[in-house]
This record gives structure tokens, C-alpha cells and sequence, in this order.
């Protein structure tokens, strides 16, 4: 049956956005992890960003939300926790769309930039690189606060993770 | 059902739920907006912690358990955290060297239990290891921040040493559960005695040594704080029952 079509499904998902970074698609920052079709049901199986991020809650709604829209019935949204979400998941879509509305992305390879001196973030209005940390604890869970040296501009980072 | 399990699993909720309701009263108080937010941060992701481990928990135990019953209608004696985590939060200073000697345990212990026997609890610890990452980073610059600041703040985190200290050794003494579900914690006392002392020498603050050490908690004998605490964090569900939002 094409309803069934598991690509139908992701091309759905791929517009279900994060409710605190609306430019960001679950697809895009890989909390999707997978679709399966049993029979009549439609599971999804996500993985939670940060253990606390409150916006989870809200995207299981959302994505019951798209499917009922879609014509889907039986829905199933599924957690899983190992292997534990990390931004080296996030779509190098994703990090454009970031740069794009003012935040700064995660570097890849991770584990290798979860020290803030080890590295310098971008500044995603004017691209300099002489940027400071104002905080490493921002507007959401996820982000770090900085300032860029150079404009004078402050942005959010989505930091590693 | 395996009843050290489901005590393990509790008494690594109540650590985080614990601390965290701690930490969450210095919503608007903070010293600094971004330092609100941080502490805030902190204390989300720590809520969030112990909702995965008191969701396992009711999983295991069955019946109506939820993860709202366990933390809302469980009696102060059935509480496992650390005597640590239930201190009152002091001034900013004390709250810092709660935080960072609580997150440094913790980090070393995560670090163990993302290889647990039990797939749940090994997830959750290598999904929050990240996170206390931060949390142990930040609450150390504090310290040094504090410890090395003026004479003010360094008198202060002396007197928030003096506060603290006698709670940590609990962190380290086995109870009974840890060790038919996790492992034995005493091994890790050494490495956190090396990374509380680099940060503490860098803040010009000395280690205690001979210190008489507090215990109780792990077994539900708390200090006189608990009880006022939960008073407050369960009140709702227990003046309004079943109360949603």
C-alpha cells in the first residue's frame, strides 16, 4: 500500500520542526531514528536531544499531529536512549539552515570540541572568528551564549554535545 | 522484580531530583541573568535525568507506579539521595561547591555506569555524562572564580568547605543495592580526591583532611533539610491528588 511507503513517512517527518529552533526539521537534527510499519501501525522511534530538553514532549505531539493530517491512524511514538543523540547527527542541511537564522552550528567530531578554548566559533553574521563565551549555558538547553569580537553582535551556538 | 535494582535506580533519581529542586529555587535569584539561566540549565537537565531513571523505576516496580507517584508521594525515609544533594543552597558560593563536588562524583560514576549490566541505567548514564560535562566544568570555573576571587568570596567558600565537606564521604560508603546493581562506589573516591583537589589548589582553597563524614542518606536517614524540602516539592499532589495540568 503507497500510505505505507516508509519515505512518505520521512518526507512527512521532515517537516515536523523543532518548536525552539523552527528553521530545524526533526529529520535535521536526527532525532528520528527510525520508522516502522507494523501492519496498520506506524511507529516512530526518537531519541531525546538533552535528557531535560522540554520541547521533546512537544515534538512526539507534533509528529502525531503531521501523520493524523496525512491520513495515518494507528501511531506509535517510541524513545530510545542508546546510542545517545549527538550533534555529529545533525544534517549539514541542518547546520546551513542554522548559520542562516543566527545561530552558530556544532562543530563535527564532537567529543574532540566539548572544551570552549579548544576551539574558536564563528561569528554567523559577519564569519569572524574572534569570538568570545559569554555563557556556556543559553536560551535552551542545547545552545551556549557568545559574542563576536568584531560586530559586536551577540549569538546563540548550538554546542557540542 | 529485582528489588536492588529498582532501589538503585531510585536512589540515582532522587540524587538528581533532589539537587535539582535545590538548584531550581535560584530561578530569579541568580547573580546574573546568565548565570540564572545556567544554574536553571543545570537543573533541567538534572530533572530530566531522573524522570528517565523514576520512569524505569515504574516500569520495574508495576502496579499504578508512575514517575509522578515516586517523586511526589514517597515519605522522606524512602528517599535515597545523598546527604549532599538536600543541603540548603547558602549563598551562590556554597551552591557552586554543591554542584561541582556533587557533578565531579557524578561524572566519574556515569562514566562507569554507561557499562552497567542493565542496558537502561548504562543508556541514561551515557546520555547525561555529556551533560554533567558541562556541569562539572562550569560549577569548577566558579570555584576558582570564588576561591581565588577577594578576601569576601574566599572566606566564604571557605565557609561553604566547612558546610559541605563532612557530606561527601557518603558518596563513597556502599550501601547494599549498589552493590547487587551497580558496583562498588568506594573505588571511585581516589580519583575524585584528585580532581576536587586540582581544582581546589588552583582556587587557593585548602582540602580538609581528619574530617568527621555524615552518612544516612543512601539508606533514607536524612538531615533535618529533606523533610522541609519535599513539604515544598510535593505539596500539590499531596493537597490536590491526581492534580494535572
Amino acid at each position: 500500500m503507497d500510505i505505507n511507503d516508509k519515505n512518505k513517512i520521512l518526507a512527512i517527518l521532515d517537516e515536523v520542526t523543532d518548536p525552539e529552533i523552527p528553521v530545524l526539521t526533526i529529520i535535521d537534527l536526527g532525532i528520528v531514528r527510525d520508522v516502522k510499519i507494523n501492519g496498520e501501525e506506524v511507529e516512530v522511534i526518537i531519541t531525546p536531544t538533552y535528557t531535560g530538553c522540554p520541547a521533546m514532549d512537544m515534538i512526539a505531539m507534533n509528529i502525531k499531529l503531521a501523520l493524523i493530517e496525512n491520513g495515518y491512524r494507528n501511531i506509535k511514538i517510541s524513545s530510545v536512549l542508546a546510542p545517545a543523540w549527538t550533534t555529529d547527527w545533525m544534517s549539514e542541511a541542518g547546520k546551513s539552515k542554522l548559520i542562516a537564522y543566527g545561530i552558530a552550528p556544532p562543530q563535527s567530531e564532537s567529543e574532540r570540541f566539548m572544551r570552549p578554548e579548544s576551539f574558536r566559533v564563528q561569528c554567523p553574521q559577519c564569519n569572524s572568528t574572534n569570538t568570545k563565551c559569554i555563557s556556556e549555558f543559553g536560551s535552551t538547553a542545547c545552545k551556549a551564549l557568545y559574542q563576536c569580537n568584531d560586530c559586536k553582535e551577540p549569538f546563540d551556538y548550538f554546542k557540542c554535545h | 522484580m529485582d528489588n536492588f535494582l529498582v532501589n538503585y535506580t531510585l536512589h540515582l533519581a532522587d540524587n538528581t531530583l533532589i539537587l535539582a529542586q535545590r538548584n531550581a529555587a535560584w530561578c530569579g535569584h541568580g547573580p546574573i541573568m546568565e548565570q540564572d539561566i545556567a544554574i536553571t540549565n543545570i537543573s533541567l537537565d538534572l530533572i530530566g535525568q531522573s524522570r528517565n531513571f523514576y520512569q524505569y523505576a515504574a516500569k520495574l516496580i508495576g502496579n499504578d507506579a508512575t514517575e509522578d507517584s515516586l517523586a511526589y508521594l514517597r515519605t522522606e525515609r524512602e528517599f535515597k539521595n545523598c546527604l549532599l544533594v538536600e543541603q540548603p543552597n547558602g549563598d551562590w558560593g556554597q551552591t557552586m561547591l554543591r554542584q561541582f563536588l556533587f557533578s565531579v562524583y557524578q561524572y566519574l560514576l556515569y562514566e562507569k555506569l554507561q557499562n552497567n549490566q542493565d542496558e537502561q541505567i548504562a543508556a541514561i548514564a551515557a546520555k547525561a555524562l555529556k551533560e554533567v560535562t558541562y556541569h562539572m566544568r562550569w560549577s569548577g570555573e566558579w570555584v576558582v572564580r570564588l576561591g581565588d576571587g577577594t578576601t569576601e568570596s574566599h572566606q566564604r567558600m571557605l565557609k561553604a568547605i566547612d558546610e559541605l565537606w563532612c557530606y561527601t564521604g557518603e558518596l563513597f560508603v556502599v550501601a547494599g543495592y549498589e552493590i547487587e546493581a551497580g558496583f562498588d562506589v568506594s573505588i571511585l573516591k581516589d580519583d575524585w580526591l584528585k580532581k576536587v583537589s586540582a581544582v581546589f589548589e588552583e582556587a587557593g582553597l585548602p582540602v580538609p583532611e581528619k574530617v568527621f563524614m555524615q552518612s544516612g542518606g543512601k539508606t533514607g536517614v536524612h538531615t533535618e533539610h529533606l523533610g522541609f524540602m519535599l513539604t515544598e516539592l510535593q505539596y500539590l499532589q499531596r493537597t490536590y491528588p491526581g492534580a494535572e495540568w
